[in-house]
């Protein structure tokens, strides 16, 4: 259960490098895909392989790749979403900024499937130095042959532009995502239509992300039916998941879906167990966005089944007791954690990143926020708890894009499993307000 | 064509047609109330979310319902497709929590606000609205701007609905107002005040939903059902000169479009005939104009109550229940 695929060669000196990243077995997809394969070829090995989407939803990329309309003269795109910007999600910073191939490897052979002939990354604002390796990366790669005109004479030609966002949160959502990229305001458009037919410049777009997409050359190598032996059920492959908080060992760790969420959480191989030898209190398994589950089922289900890492063991029960994969951002907080503050930052981004298109999203995130904020300076009654749940629920499923759901869920799912909590910051306020922390809040509030 | 069924009433409709304006032919209590969507405005539609319907079957070939509720104005109909509008309760609670959401930051200054009486808002919120607020935090204010010579902008009443975006951007050439932040201290603006000078700019105030955009000409001169609405015409080299004047005795107080039940401008006018000609003289009057619309600019509007489903009593029990609970927990 300890097999890497993407951070096999992680630690080998100079793999930034082209030449460093070749002698490692780098490039040998795309020779493999652009002499010896048909793009559909491609595309029928990664729909085999059963690989999903790692951005968060877990749609299967190579059923995306195939959903794209291909009307005749019109250009094809590819856009690798590099937009990472989940709080607690930083698996695609580390993977581009030590392998920047790896991406720019998985972006040719990718490009070569789907026909596209112009490609982008979409990279986050804020990770300006990432944009540079990648730059240098494309760089080599173009003086290599690899991009440019006619890639190894095979005909094939692609250009690859690496683009950097304004730092905003929505425009990781694909379609706010295009916008952007063509220099508009970066809201989500309406769907339909999908990318697949109207995307960037109004042509047929497949957005990826950059594990999903890196992922790809493995596939092309090992074959799609070997990939898909790799993890359990549908949830094939490896995952990137990026661990932080109250863990002995923060970090970047790739896991086979299908290990045990008490090995990844207690084996020394991976998160080694909860800081100072405290207890485990909550996890948010996938990124601020997925609900917040409490340490017993988390690692357990309902069922008393032991959870798994994977797409399907991390959902059972739906969302009353169970969570999403979603894009690998693991958050682990211990027994001292307080959910209430928690819940009040998570909505405090959400409330700041909301792009103000839709009423739903725009009014209720600051609404519920400051809710939160009225619970922590002690001012809050019962029937707030009740008005925060119905906040949350009209707000579900009504935006325009997925910004809305995501900040109902880390709402509901607290109040469904620490509604006691809630109940403690309104009878006691005095005996949990930390002042220091309300000091804080306040000074944040006014910034 | 394809056959829809909206709340139990099949129409067959051209394909491509969206379930908004497919209930807009069958008309009466079936039609969603719509703030952003403007059947004349390309790509408009699709913010506000008060137009949501529940799709309780696809289609014929495809007969999953939709999981989430739908934006009817922008999702086109498909045949065999059966939508829930006014019968489905739970539909009507999420409706009701858009228009929450639509009114918590709205300042509610209907009586010193020149839209009151032709406001999409203030009807909405009769219809859909809770007698109290439960919003209890101060409500986001911006600064009064002019955004053009004629055109007062109150961001506080805005709703981003984008109409007059799409007006300045398909009617007029090179938009110079926008929205600029994001968030809720998104606002419409403009990056060099008093910008707007376009000759069909005017239309902005007539598509605004709210009071956020308002006739500089008419402000405060009187409340809108104190006026007379006349239909009248005039040969204007720039436009139909098509309009419908609002009128104090012999005076002219303002000029409109003319306005459909929807609140939806027959066509557009341009500025010479909105804010220039204010004389009789100017206009070969038609006649009396008879509005179609559920607010206090109809005539009689408060006669017919009873059609518009409001409990005058309950909402009152209500808010008095509210105040009641608010004292006991003090």
């Amino acid at each position: 259960m300890s097999r890497k695929i993407l951070l096999k060669h992680i630690d080998v000196p100079g793999i930034r490098g082209l030449k460093a990243y070749r002698e490692n077995g780098g490039y040998q997809a795309l020779e493999k895909a652009l002499k010896s394969m048909k793009p559909d070829e491609v595309t029928e090995e990664v729909k085999k392989s059963g690989l999903r989407g790692r951005g968060g939803a877990g749609f299967p990329a190579g059923m995306k790749w195939s959903f794209i309309a291909k009307p005749e003269g019109v250009p094809r795109y590819l856009v690798c979403n590099a937009d990472e910007s989940e709080p607690g999600t930083f698996k695609d910073r580390y993977l581009m900024s030590h392998l920047p191939h790896a991406l720019i490897e998985g972006m040719i052979v990718s490009s070569f499937a789907l026909g596209a002939n112009t490609s982008y990354i979409y990279i986050r604002g804020e990770m300006l130095y990432v944009y540079h390796i990648l730059e240098e990366a494309i760089a080599e790669a173009y003086e290599a042959g690899l991009l440019g005109k006619n890639i190894l004479g095979s005909g094939f030609s692609l250009d690859l532009y690496v683009h950097p966002g304004g730092g905003a949160y929505i425009c990781g959502e694909e379609t706010a995502l295009i916008e952007s990229l063509e220099g508009k305001r970066g809201n989500p458009r309406i769907k339909p239509p999908f990318p697949a037919v109207k995307g960037v410049w109004g042509c047929p777009t497949v957005v990826n992300n950059v594990e999903t997409i890196a992922s790809v050359p493995h596939i092309v190598n090992m074959g799609g039916d070997e990939y898909a032996k790799i993890g359990i059920g549908k949830s094939t492959g490896t995952k990137l998941i990026s661990a932080c908080g109250h863990i002995n060992k923060p970090g970047v760790y790739e896991i086979e879906l299908g290990l045990p969420a008490e090995e990844f959480l207690y084996s020394d191989n991976y998160c080694g167990g909860i800081r100072n030898g405290k207890k485990l209190k909550a996890v948010v398994a996938g990124g601020s966005s997925v609900p917040i589950l409490p340490g017993e089922l988390f690692l357990k289900t309902a069922n008393g089944e032991p959870r798994l890492m994977s797409y399907e063991s991390l959902a059972d029960g739906g969302f009353a007791s169970g969570t999403m994969l979603g894009s690998g951002g693991f958050i682990v907080m211990d027994e001292d954690t307080s959910i209430v503050k928690n819940l009040w930052n998570f909505t405090r981004f959400y409330h700041h990143e909301s792009c103000g298109q839709c009423s739903p999203c725009r009014e209720g995130t600051g609404w519920m926020e400051k809710l939160l904020h009225k619970f922590l300076d002690g001012h809050a009654t019962i029937e707030d708890i009740d008005l925060l749940w119905d906040i949350q629920s009209k707000i579900e499923g009504k935006t325009i894009c997925p910004l809305g759901d995501a900040a109902a869920w880390p709402v509901a799912s607290a109040i469904r499993h620490f509604r006691s909590e809630f109940e403690e910051y309104v009878k006691n306020p005095h005996s949990i307000k930390d002042v220091k922390h309300y000091f804080r809040i306040n000074n944040l509030v006014e910034q | 064509m394809a056959k829809v069924t909206i709340d139990g009433i099949t129409i067959e409709v051209p394909d491509g047609t969206t379930i908004l304006q497919a209930a807009r032919m069958i008309g009466g209590d079936v039609v969603p109330p719509a703030m952003c969507y403007y059947s004349k405005l390309e790509t408009s539609g699709g913010y506000c979310r008060t137009c949501i319907v529940k799709v309780t079957k696809g289609s014929e070939k495809d007969p999953r319902p939709m999981p989430k509720p739908v934006a009817s104005c922008r999702t086109t109909v498909m045949d065999g497709m059966v939508v829930e509008n006014t019968v489905s309760p739970d539909l009507l609670e999420a409706r009701k929590g858009v228009v929450e959401f639509l009114l918590i930051n709205h300042p509610l200054d209907c009586p010193i606000c020149d839209q009151a009486g032709e406001c999409h808002l203030q009807d909405l919120s009769y219809e859909h609205g809770l007698a109290k607020s439960r919003y209890e935090f101060k409500r986001r204010e911006f600064e009064q701007i002019d955004i053009g010579e004629k055109i007062k902008l109150h961001m506080n009443r805005c709703i981003l609905c984008y109409r007059c975006v799409k007006v300045a951007d398909q009617l007029c050439d090179g938009r110079v107002h926008g929205v600029i932040n994001r968030g809720d201290v998104a606002e419409i603006s403009t990056y060099i005040s008093n910008a707007v000078e376009n000759d069909f700019s005017g239309n902005m105030i007539d598509v605004c939903p709210v009071g956020a955009l308002t006739d500089r000409t008419f402000r405060f001169k009187s409340r809108v059902w104190f006026t007379k609405p006349m239909d009248a015409h005039r040969d204007c080299k720039k436009c139909s000169g098509k309009v419908a004047l609002w009128m104090s005795g012999n005076e002219v107080l303002r000029v409109t479009g003319r306005k459909d039940r929807y609140g939806e401008l027959e066509s557009f006018i341009c500025n010479d005939c909105r804010y220039e000609k204010k004389n009789t003289t100017d206009w070969n009057i038609e006649g009396p104009r008879n509005i179609e619309r559920h607010s206090v600019i109809s005539q009689n509007h408060y006669m017919s109550l009873r059609q518009l489903k409001i409990d005058v009593s309950k909402q009152k029990e209500l808010a008095e229940k509210a105040h009641r609970d608010k004292q006991n927990t003090q």
